[in-house]
């Protein structure tokens, strides 16, 4: 491992609860949800990790304590590592604070996170959903959502499957 | 009756001035169907006559579900729907996720392999940096240039075609190496594209670099400071004209990026016109790369010997039952890849493509992230957008370099 990434997780495991892993050469940290927001801060004052590269979620269904897994991948300019965070969420109304404040672009990445997973992220200053449209029914990336297939609409059976939309009401 | 519903202003309130709910600035849609916005992209605009005052992009009408379906299907048979992601940046895309799984199963490539890889690769990029430089100036009104630019991407998407069989989605590079050796005359051909390229990217600069107009519309246009694209996670030419020398072929060298010689250009300015002389730097840096490798191009196989995840050579088929065997459990079950995650990252033309990969011990991945530059670099717009002229916005959009096959993915 790295020297500098061992002088973070020593540093880091006195002040938090974390749990180190390392896997083909990549080191992360699980972290407990609660405690992300001052990791973060902690992460890019202290430990040089400026640049927030990836942010993504993966979901362990059937599995529900915890269903998610909320990846962070920190990116230092200095000194050329990469760092990853793992945060483990139950998968009954799952959220954990946003970390926009600190990393501004986390903005969309946490939008996408919820539009695909249903995670919500708390103070985050403009959760709507970003790719799915803006009146979709259900989280797609999670394991419990069907791959599905949707009928074409043509003519003669496009009021039918109209009426089957969810931005119909009765 | 039956009714549509829809969105209220209500619900964009907070990205809003209050000088807009009182009708003194006007609400304007720009997109999706609007050519300068390179696809498929939507601006909702504030606008105090020609003056941007918020830009909210709003993105998705591409979106294609491509990690949900690779989830089912096995590693072999996802690759090809990479291609399909940043369609500019095809063998790219390839890339990055063959490291991935060569990473998770711990898959040796042998070296022909890797630096035919780099020959490609580093084409594409010229060839994306072609379409861009083409597009960018049919924006602000040359038309020639593009006509050039297409000229000249004509001949790689030939060399592309030699190797894949294909002009831009071949799924050329495999877990292991490639498809396919190079055919005989792929080295002439590339050979042939290095000497008449150089003049011609003159050609452009004679063009555009010196031209009053196309300084006027980019000077001091969209200017992003350094410290900005840091925090923003801007990456490729965009980080790098702000003054930022990160470039991941240098940080984290991959397929042998640190035998070849190649500068990173840089440039402090971070304004349009900036990110132009970047690119354009790039394309002549990107030859060099494909000069060398060619010069030491060795001869040898050009896919992995290990059976258990690429496979046989058709010619043993027909003799040995074991390369049967081999062919046949990989065409239908797929191989098996272990637990764990791994996060990947390229240089592509437009910045830190990255990929995470998570297997279950299965045929089929357990979760396949993209992060794709163009989704992480568009989120600047508003940032850059403001305060300009809404024909400006034009000129923004181009030098962010975005595909949008890669923003929805």
């Amino acid at each position: 491992m790295n020297e500098h990434l061992q002088f973070v997780a020593a540093s880091l495991a006195g002040r938090f609860e974390i749990q180190l892993s390392e896997f083909r050469d990549q080191v992360s940290l699980l972290v407990q949800a609660q405690q992300i927001l001052p990791i973060c801060q902690a992460l890019r004052d202290e430990f040089e990790f400026n640049m927030l590269s990836a942010q993504t979620a993966v979901d362990y269904w059937p599995q529900e304590q915890p269903r998610f897994h909320i990846l962070y991948q920190l990116y230092s300019l200095a000194k050329n590592v990469r760092i990853g965070l793992r945060v483990p969420l139950d998968g009954n109304i799952p959220t954990l604070p946003s970390i926009e404040g600190i990393y501004p672009n986390a903005n969309w990445h946490e939008r996408e996170i919820w539009d695909m997973f249903g995670v919500r992220f708390e103070g985050h200053s403009d959760l709507r959903r970003i790719l799915m449209p803006y009146d979709w029914e259900g989280h797609p990336l999670r394991k419990d959502y069907p791959l599905g297939y949707e009928e074409v609409q043509f003519s003669f059976n496009y009021d039918e499957i109209d009426r089957r939309k969810p931005y119909m009401k009765e | 009756m039956l009714e549509k519903t829809e969105v209220t202003l209500d619900e964009l309130r907070h990205l809003i001035s209050d000088r807009a709910i009182e009708g003194e600035t006007v609400l304007l849609n720009m997109g999706p169907q609007h050519p300068s916005t390179h696809g498929v992209l939507r601006l909702l605009l504030e606008l105090d006559g020609e003056i941007v005052v918020n830009c909210i992009p709003d993105i998705g009408f591409l979106h294609t579900g491509i990690e949900k379906n690779m989830e089912a299907k096995t590693y072999l048979k996802a690759a090809v729907m990479t291609d399909r992601l940043d369609y500019l940046n095809t063998v790219g895309n390839n890339l990055v996720y063959c490291l991935a799984i060569e990473k998770l199963v711990e898959l040796d490539v042998p070296p022909r392999a890797q630096v035919i890889r780099v020959i490609l690769t580093e084409l594409q990029r010229i060839a994306s940096h072609l379409v861009w430089l083409g597009t960018h100036a049919l924006d602000l009104a040359a038309m020639s240039v593009f006509l050039y630019c297409f000229r000249e991407r004509e001949i790689i998407l030939d060399i592309l075609e030699m190797c894949g069989g294909q002009r831009m989605m071949a799924t050329y590079i495999r877990p292991g190496g490639l498809w396919r050796d190079a055919p005989a005359e792929f080295e002439d051909a590339v050979r042939k594209f290095l000497d008449i390229f150089p003049a011609r990217i003159d050609e452009y600069e004679d063009l555009l670099t010196k031209n009053p107009l196309f300084i006027e519309r980019t000077r001091n246009i969209g200017v992003l400071s350094g410290e900005q694209a840091v925090r923003w996670g801007v990456t490729g030419p965009s980080l790098r004209a702000s003054g930022v020398a990160l470039d991941l072929r240098k940080a984290e060298p991959y397929i042998g990026y640190e035998q070849y010689d190649f500068d990173v250009p840089t440039h402090t300015d971070g304004d349009t016109y900036a990110r132009y002389l970047m690119r354009m730097e790039e394309m002549r840096q990107s030859l060099r790369i494909v000069q060398q490798a060619l010069d030491h191009l060795p001869a040898g196989p050009v896919r992995s010997n290990n059976r258990k995840y690429v496979p046989p050579p058709r010619s043993e088929l027909g003799t040995s039952m074991e390369a049967v065997i081999h062919h046949f459990k990989l065409w239908t079950e797929g191989f098996p890849v272990p637990e764990g995650g791994v996060y990947v990252a390229v240089e592509s033309p437009r910045g830190e493509l990255g990929v995470y990969l998570e297997g279950n011990g299965g045929p089929k991945p357990h979760r396949v992230y993209w992060r794709t530059p163009s989704f992480v670099n568009l989120q600047i717009l508003p940032l850059l957008a403001k305060g300009h002229l809404v024909a400006d916005l034009v000129a923004l959009i181009g030098t962010i370099d975005i595909v949008l096959g890669d923003v929805d993915r």
